[in-house]
């Protein structure tokens, strides 16, 4: 049995989903008006509580420039790559060498995880083949690489693409480890050395 | 917006989007195995989509369409990584991939006792 308190605890954890619910609702009616809201939350509500899902794990922190600095990037990155894949479809002496790679992500949290999988199997060129939620490690099936250099230039543009979903909207505890206090991660202590004076600029 | 910049916008937008998807097909034919192949199929498209949904958002400017538009790209982002991951994994568990294309195979290693 569940006491009212935790009842209340799972309410307010459902509470994301049914806004954008909500949201979604109203995008796709196109107009934004009281009716449209109330039945959007009516619908949104049977959607809840009739397909529940596990609740997530939200970190409770949003930084509006720095989700939006991601957002972009991440549609700039989509449309070079886009542009790349499909040179490369149509290229003359098409030379396949492609590699899979596990990918050792700094965050624990579920949420980022997805996020950086969703983030970086959207650009062309990179898909999720697997995901090791105990070590946060994604294997990524990556088009076209050729060298221990293309390789190393990718690990570093998704371990890029998960500082700036951290920023964005990760968990504090998330952003510390982001600069490098983990000594075990020697790239990324490298990194934050090399990044520190932006970085702490823009987390604080 | 006057005609001529409005006919180079569309002309450009639609173009730009046909010709993703015209190089997902080529791709799609001309990729060795199933993983390669999935790049060409999932992702130049979601370019393409985005590139002729937005021509049409600027062709019909209302808070309607342009929301409806919004939606389409977001939905289309979020569920073509699922299905590509999903077919990923099938192919490489049931082994329908090339090993000699891979220069590293990280997975493998991690699996192997």
């Amino acid at each position: 049995m569940t006491t009212p308190r935790e009842r209340l605890a799972a309410v307010g954890n459902q509470l994301p989903p049914l806004i954008a619910l909500v949201v979604l609702w109203m995008l796709l009616w196109g107009e934004f008006s009281w009716l449209n809201l109330l039945v959007g939350l009516g619908v949104g509500l049977i959607v809840t509580v009739v397909f529940y899902l596990v609740p997530v794990q939200l970190s409770g922190r949003l930084h509006p420039w720095h989700t939006l600095v991601f957002l972009l990037r991440l549609v700039g990155d989509i449309v070079r790559a886009s542009v790349e894949v499909a040179w490369l479809a149509v290229k003359p002496r098409l030379v396949t060498s492609n590699a899979i790679l596990a990918i050792e992500l700094r965050t624990r949290s579920d949420l980022i995880l997805t996020w950086t999988a969703v983030a970086t199997s959207i650009v062309p060129g990179s898909i999720v083949v697997d995901v090791d939620r105990e070590s946060s490690t994604l294997f990524l099936h990556v088009l076209n690489m050729h060298s221990a250099r293309d390789i190393e230039r990718f690990r570093r543009k998704v371990l890029d693409t998960e500082r700036r979903i951290v920023r964005g909207f990760g968990s504090h505890e998330d952003v510390e480890r982001m600069r490098g206090v983990l000594p075990a991660d020697r790239l990324a202590t490298r990194r934050a050395a090399r990044a520190n004076r932006p970085l702490k600029k823009g987390l604080s | 917006m006057n005609m001529l910049t409005h006919d180079i916008v569309t002309a450009v937008l639609v173009l730009a989007g046909a010709a993703m998807c015209l190089a997902a097909g080529v791709g799609l034919i001309r990729f060795p195995d199933v993983l390669s192949r999935l790049h060409a199929a999932t992702k130049p498209q979601i370019f393409g989509l985005m590139a002729v949904t937005a021509d049409v958002a600027i062709n019909n400017f209302t808070v309607g369409t342009v929301t409806l538009v919004v939606a389409i790209v977001v939905f289309q982002a979020l569920t073509a990584p699922m299905a590509a991951h999903l077919v990923g994994r099938a192919a490489y568990d049931t082994e329908h991939l090339h090993p000699e294309l891979l220069i590293v195979d990280e997975l493998r290693d991690r699996r192997a006792p």
